[in-house]
């Protein structure tokens, strides 16, 4: 990955910061992918970072007044709005001169993908100064695990019991499409991959989105230990793939950029077969979800974006 | 004002040490003006009493990756000065992703016994 | 140096953002709104102002902007009508709750469908409930008055809540008028910096809006409930400090005209309350004791002052320029749930007009006041609601 002039990027495990700024005794479910993420990025940014929370597992989480699992700034706002209350922050900064503070709208996927998408391509277009972070349970998870368009073809939710129809909505390519400085998509499981993709982001001006997938026991339907083991899966597998869009130019980060091959990436089973919610695919379902990943793949070769 | 002076008190006191419990309130007059949440461990109380398998690390055997601190999703896990971990037992889910994640396999997942 | 100029509602609207020195504006546009922040756009492009300028996306964005861009220690402005106010509704009850003193200009406009951009006050009494203070202007030096006067109300510490000022589209919005506007540093002594009640800041983390249990949301709704009873006492006291120091006020709670020794009063909102006084004096020729009272704020509902008037007047004719379906005219509501703790209450008579636009003129208000007359004849009145205008 490069590296910036003058930005320590923090590449190993030593090199993160002892300090917790999330706090232990909050309302996580046991094996908490979301949480992992929110305590890696606290360690990336520091604590001089201002969180803008939406309706989403995370409001709920940080547990009830007057209590908060939260030691840095939170901002919680509706569920549409993170990325437009973000935009109001930032401009506030601006006009009383604060520096040295990092805005980071941190949503899920329901708040980014579907109803929190206008307002997050507006401050994109706009060129908002802030970093938003989608942490991707593939569902809403909140409330329960109904469908959201990140959902991946054949899952199982809520509200769609047989498995969904569609196949899962590819925001990082439209979020690259708005030519922002700095697109990445991260897993729990590669933890100083996102570390060090954030440090990066930090040092950008401009609008910076990463969206990470977060594995989640109750919605995915795995024995809680196994978290860590099923963001490795989904990389390992391609169905999710670790990448950069930086200034236009796309990159694959490892391991993804070893899958590029084909015959290297682990059957799609490996993965399915572990989560209940892949439990309801026929034989025709796993072959369109793999013939869906390979088209992706395919693309990803062909990959020339500079917007 | 609703009672701003005191409340701003509560923050001085609460960050010059590690976040404390905020004093829960008692009435209206205890309340700031719009739903502001402080800090603190225990948030939703002493989570350790959810769990049903609890992590025991063979320290012995412990080299200090740290990996099984850096997977921890209650951040319940802090470092000694050997970078091994020491688990807080108030708060530990009982996931097990340290035992499953440790690349020594040092971390055994224990049944809890009642009046532990 | 205080000077005089002739411009449109929206104008001066935009005017009165710069002078209040907001430092975040978050808008979108929209009919009649439109040139409220064009202006604000030519203003901060121009180097005038010394502001932020989000050219948000929607206007439930342009909310939530203002929100964070409060939360953030800015003084917040923005400005909207019907079909935009109605989508940002949802963050209005979060702005209101969260107890940030957002101020925003509704250039008052029809709801639809049918697409109808002419003025009534369907828009902005929907919002009633929304914990907003809601002015309602009647002509251009009231709403540049009065935005100035809603930062300097909304930024008390007993209150810290959000105002809208309301004025109707195209009427006010775009009719040029003389408009006094006072000397900066004048305003900047009646107005002093915006400090907020709270903020989101990285030297003092907080957490706010997370889960609030049964056990004490509804206290945090009492104390909106008690801003909101501040507010009411504010009102008049702003209104007259601003009237000191600038020359100009606008009656407080509400501008009353020969209501002294009137035994029917109309009460009305808005541009129909500048007609009426037209109608009043033509009334009053005509030997009836009649008197108008415009009411300027909806929200706090100025509930004594209606019931004051128990003391002399035996009819109020109530003019809606909004109807709430299923019930009545808003206006006419409040005015009787005031009227009925009162000892010897007036009768009242309910008026339906000026839907979408159509206009309300000085002629069709003294026809009004003819009928509510006629009821006061017989003692009693036909019904609770009568449309006027309506082409049979």
């Amino acid at each position: 990955m490069d590296r910036p002039e003058g930005v320590n990027i923090m590449s190993t495990l030593k090199e993160l910061p002892k300090e917790e700024y999330w706090l232990p005794g909050n309302a996580t479910c046991a094996g908490c992918g979301a949480a992992v993420a929110i305590r890696l990025a606290q360690k990336a940014l520091g604590p001089r970072t201002v969180f803008v929370v939406p309706a989403c597992c995370t409001s709920v989480i940080q547990s009830a007044f007057p209590f908060s699992a939260f030691a840095t700034p939170c901002l919680n706002i509706a569920f549409e709005a993170a990325a437009a209350a973000a935009s109001g922050l930032v401009a506030a900064y601006e006009a009383r001169g604060l520096k040295d503070v990092t805005v980071m709208a941190w949503a899920g996927d329901g708040g980014t993908v579907d109803i929190g998408i206008q307002a997050l391509s507006g401050a994109a277009e706009r060129g908002t100064n802030f970093i938003y972070v989608c942490y991707d349970n593939e569902a809403y998870g909140n409330t329960g695990f109904q469908r959201s368009g990140a959902s991946p073809y054949g899952s199982r939710t809520t509200t769609t019991p047989t498995g969904k129809k569609e196949h899962k909505k590819d925001v990082p390519m439209i979020m690259a499409a708005h030519g922002i400085p700095y697109v990445a998509t991260a897993c729990i499981s590669y933890p100083m991959d996102f570390v060090s993709k954030l440090r990066k982001a930090k040092g950008i001006t401009g609008t910076r989105y990463i969206q990470i997938l977060t594995p989640c026991p109750p919605g995915w339907r795995y024995s809680t230990e196994k978290t860590i083991e099923m963001g490795r899966l989904a990389i390992q597998t391609g169905i999710w793939a670790l990448f950069e869009v930086e200034r236009g130019e796309f990159r694959l980060n490892p391991p993804s950029s070893g899958y590029l091959d084909k015959t290297k990436r682990k059957p799609l089973e490996e993965y399915l077969r572990l989560q209940g919610r892949f439990g309801a695919m026929t034989p025709g379902d796993v072959g369109e979800l793999k013939r869906r990943i390979d088209e992706t793949w395919e693309n990803y070769k062909k990959l020339r974006l500079k917007v | 004002m609703r009672n701003t002076l005191t409340f701003d008190m509560i923050f001085t006191l609460l960050f010059t040490v590690v976040p404390m419990m905020p004093k829960a309130p008692k009435g209206m007059k205890d309340l700031p003006l719009t739903p502001l949440s402080l800090p603190c461990e225990a948030s939703t109380g002493k989570t350790g009493s959810w769990r049903t398998f609890r992590p025991i690390v063979n320290m012995e055997k412990c080299t200090g990756c740290r990996i099984c601190w850096v997977y921890c999703p209650e951040a319940c896990i802090e470092l000694n000065e050997k970078n091994q971990p020491k688990i807080n037992y108030d708060y530990c889910k009982g996931c097990g992703i340290c035992a499953h994640e440790c690349p020594l396999e040092i971390i055994e997942m224990e049944r809890e016994r009642s009046g532990q | 140096m205080t000077q005089v100029i002739v411009e449109t509602g929206n104008r001066v609207a935009g005017l009165a953002c710069k002078v209040a020195r907001a430092d975040v504006i978050a808008a979108y546009p929209i009919t009649p709104q439109t040139t409220v922040v064009e202006q604000i756009a030519e203003l901060v492009e121009g180097g005038e102002m010394n502001a932020k300028y989000i050219r948000v996306e929607s206007e439930h964005s342009a909310m939530a902007a203002c929100i964070g861009a409060a939360v953030g220690g800015a003084r917040t402005f923005t400005a909207t009508s019907a079909h935009g106010l109605a989508l940002m509704h949802e963050m209005l009850h979060w702005a209101s709750a969260a107890r940030l003193p957002v101020v925003m200009a509704v250039v008052n406009r029809a709801m639809g469908p049918p697409w109808n951009i002419w003025a009534d006050f369907s828009d902005s009494l929907s919002q009633r409930d929304t914990g907003w203070i809601q002015f309602y202007c009647a002509d251009n030096q009231e709403i540049f008055d009065t935005i100035i006067q809603a930062y300097k109300l909304c930024e008390d510490k007993r209150v810290f809540m959000p105002a809208m000022v309301c004025f109707e589209g195209f009427i006010l919005s775009h009719t040029s008028m003389p408009v006094r506007i006072p000397d900066q540093k004048e305003i900047d002594d009646f107005l002093p910096p915006f400090n907020p009640p709270w903020q989101i800041d990285v030297d003092n983390p907080v957490t706010h809006g997370n889960i609030v249990y049964p056990d004490w949301y509804m206290e945090f709704r009492y104390f909106m409930y008690e801003a909101m009873e501040n507010a009411r006492k504010l009102i008049p006291e702003i209104d007259k400090e601003y009237g000191k120091l600038f020359g100009i006020e606008h009656g407080g709670h509400m501008e009353k005209y020969r209501c002294e020794d009137a035994d029917l009063i109309v009460l009305s909102m808005g541009t129909i309350g500048s007609e009426a006084k037209l109608a009043i004096d033509s009334l009053r020729e005509q030997g009836h004791k009649a008197g108008a009272a415009r009411v300027r704020v909806f929200r706090p509902f100025p509930a004594d002052e209606i019931r004051r008037m128990a003391d002399n007047a035996q009819m109020l004719t109530v003019i809606d320029r909004q109807v709430s379906y299923g019930m009545e005219g808003p206006l006419h509501t409040e005015v009787k749930a005031s009227l009925y703790s009162a000892k010897d209450p007036p009768l009242t008579t309910g008026f339906i007009t000026g839907l979408g636009g159509r206009d309300v003129t000085v002629r069709d208000i003294e026809n009004m006041v003819h009928k509510s007359l006629q009821y006061l004849k017989a003692g009693k009145v036909e019904k609770d609601v009568e449309w006027i205008g309506l082409k049979e």
